[in-house]
């Protein structure tokens, strides 16, 4: 459950930077009181911030579909290939590193 | 084009008076200025009250602020505006393809190869992101507008394209929206029965131009009262507020002639002043650096091509800025005024009754003489509670407007119930009514006002205007937050009213409240906790310069105890 929360806060790190920027410690004041709640007052302020509080429902599924639909991806593609890049570049970075001492072995022999 | 010329070197008399204040000005002082400038309107510091420029011509400090926006935020606005505007084409789409049904006004069969009437961004606003939000605006109310309302309760089902009445009534809606400064909109008291007794005698109105057979007796008697008021020699009333300044400003400037305005005039002295025909060149708001580089340059070049000097030159200045709530710089305007020998037209549609320790508007607040100004003008609308609008000054220019302005000779005279509410409300205002009413709803004012501005700037609101402004605008920025904003404050019993983009720039929303001598204090503080909890929800408690509540402020007691000794 704690768990959950922290990833909620971090997805909405744009919002609570928000919060933050407002300088608002108040806004503390709003603070949870069950999970329910503050699910809802952040689904309200992620409405309100992108400015589809004011869309009609079907518009706002819209919206939600493809958002979610490109978090979804990105999130995907970088599970998928970022392990590979990371992979590839440590083998370049440690072929860098290890032959530089062979060269200059062999030049100066 | 001079409004370019504004950016650049400035070097002028206005900030030399700082010489005053022991600060030596350079020639040059370009630089200077712009710090001079900038340390005046954005003000980091909130002690730093004490004006930097031009501190001698103030007889008390001039305290104004405009917070600048914070950078996520209007980051936040811009990207909220372009998914509404990618949602707005989108529908149109829709409509175009006539997938769904269009409610709003378009171009018939027959005219769709002509040119398109519904383009521009105006109806695309209008349609798209207007109309989702239009249940905040234009509300109906069923009740004397006083300090509270009783609004009609209606529903839209779709989505605010229409709507349609419940029957019931939504009652003692707390009103934050009307202009009503000193509280005489009302039902009953000494205005409303006289008002009432006149038209039982007089009747509503005579159907004639005041040239003609419209002249009432009460009329003139009303004209000779507003220049007492006023302290200038003669006035002039009208039956329209709005066409006091479009109608009046073509009698006193035409072709050949400069009018300087400012960039946020209201939009009657903009109708006047492109109807007048004559040059109009715009100054930076409140901007006596920009104001003072056009007169500079309207007298060393005159006119264009001809380089023969204006005819005249007119400034056009308002006493309260209804949208910003800033007070015109006015010791500072005069002065420009006297030294380029300028003549001063000023609207105090808002700030007559409002402001000042006699409610004399803005010349009394800054305890100036009255005929410093050339033209006085104001409206009825506001502080009277009732309708219309005058013109006070010299007697030779009410004279040559009571035979040239198109409002004085086409429009029809003003109806004897509202001339007596006028006459009954500024009696009051001037104690000559043998009460203290009038003197004690100017002090209630000045009260309220300070306390409700504090308030909001203590709970971290970014509140635009000056100090002492009746007009408090609350800076809301996200589109979505203006529809929120309204209808979360209707939720909890309060009316205000919210602003968006053809009136103010496009992300610079606001929510608009007008203080009234007629709130009580509870009155204010229920509308205060609403407001901080409405803040709280829609996270607009944007401000960051840390106000310490209740730790020295100097603006607790009333403005004018010190000046009236």
């Amino acid at each position: 459950m704690k768990i959950f929360q922290d990833s909620t806060q971090q997805s909405f790190s744009g919002l609570s930077e928000c919060q933050l920027a407002s300088g608002k410690d108040k806004s503390r004041s709003m603070d949870v009181k069950n999970m329910r709640e503050y699910m809802g007052w952040l689904y309200y302020q992620y409405l309100l911030i992108t400015g589809i509080y004011v869309l009609e429902p079907w518009e706002k599924s819209i919206f939600n579909t493809v958002l979610f639909t490109m978090v979804a991806m990105v999130v995907y593609t970088s599970y998928v290939f970022v392990p590979i890049h990371v992979r590839l570049a440590l083998e370049f970075f440690s072929g860098l590193c290890g032959e530089q001492p062979e060269s200059t072995v062999a030049l100066m022999s | 084009m001079t409004e370019s010329a504004v950016n650049k070197e400035a070097n002028g008399d206005v900030c030399q008076h700082r010489a005053v204040n022991g600060v030596k000005p350079g020639r040059s002082s370009a630089l200077k200025e712009q710090q001079c400038h900038q340390r005046f309107v954005y003000k980091h510091d909130e002690k730093f009250h004490q004006s930097e420029c031009n501190g001698g011509l103030y007889s008390k400090p001039f305290i104004e602020s405009f917070e600048e926006t914070p950078m996520l935020v209007a980051v936040l606005t811009y990207m909220g505006y372009g998914i509404l505007t990618i949602f707005g084409y989108l529908r149109d789409f829709l409509r175009q393809w006539k997938i769904e049904k269009c409610h709003i006004a378009r171009e018939r069969e027959e005219q769709k190869d002509f040119v398109p009437l519904y383009q521009d961004f105006e109806n695309f606003y209008t349609r798209n992101l207007y109309m989702r939000i239009r249940d905040s605006w234009n509300r109906p109310i069923c009740s004397v507008p006083g300090d509270k309302m009783d609004l009609v309760e209606r529903v839209s089902h779709d989505y605010n394209w229409t709507f349609s009445y419940t029957g019931r009534v939504v009652k003692d809606v707390i009103n934050m929206g009307s202009y009503n400064y000193l509280g005489f909109a009302e039902k009953s008291g000494c205005c409303a029965d006289a008002a009432a007794e006149v038209t039982l005698k007089h009747g509503v109105g005579v159907s004639s131009t005041r040239q003609e057979m419209g002249n009432l007796d009460r009329h003139e008697e009303l004209e000779k009262l507003i220049a007492r008021f006023l302290g200038v020699e003669a006035a002039m009333a009208f039956g329209m507020g709005f066409a006091t300044n479009s109608m009046n400003i073509p009698a006193l400037a035409g072709k050949g002639c400069l009018i300087l305005s400012d960039e946020l005039n209201h939009a009657s002295l903009v109708l006047g002043a492109r109807l007048s025909g004559s040059t109009i060149r715009v100054f930076k708001h409140n901007n006596m650096q920009s104001l003072e580089k056009l007169l500079r340059d309207a007298i060393v070049h005159g006119q264009p091509r001809t380089h023969r000097p204006w005819k005249k030159i007119l400034i056009l200045v308002e006493g309260i800025y209804s949208m910003e709530g800033s007070i015109v710089r006015l010791p500072e305007v005069i002065a420009l005024k006297k030294k380029y020998k300028a003549y001063l037209y000023l609207d105090e549609a808002h700030s007559i009754g409002a402001l000042g320790p006699r409610g004399r508007g803005v010349v009394d607040y800054f305890n100036l003489d009255p005929t410093d100004v050339d033209i006085m003008m104001g409206t009825f609308t506001k502080s009277f509670g009732a309708a219309g609008g005058y013109i006070g000054g010299r007697k030779e220019l009410i004279d040559y407007l009571r035979s040239h302005s198109h409002s004085a000779v086409y429009a029809t005279s003003m109806s004897p119930p509202i001339v007596e509410q006028i006459f009954t409300s500024m009696k009051c205002i001037m104690g000559e009514d043998g009460t203290t009413i009038g003197r004690d709803r100017i002090q209630r004012l000045a009260e309220n006002t300070n306390y409700f501005r504090r308030r909001l700037r203590e709970m971290g609101f970014i509140i635009y205007g000056n100090y002492d402004s009746p007009v408090v605008p609350l800076m809301l920025y996200l589109p979505a937050k203006i529809g929120a904003f309204g209808r979360e404050m209707l939720k909890r019993n309060i009316g205000v009213v919210v602003v968006g983009f053809p009136a103010t720039p496009i992300i610079e929303s606001r929510a608009r409240f007008c203080v009234s001598a007629a709130h009580t204090k509870e009155t204010l503080d229920t509308a205060l906790s609403a407001i901080s909890e409405v803040g709280d929800l829609l996270q607009v408690k944007y401000s960051r310069h840390r106000t310490l509540p209740s730790l020295d402020r100097p603006y607790d007691e009333t403005t004018y105890e010190e000046s009236e000794d």
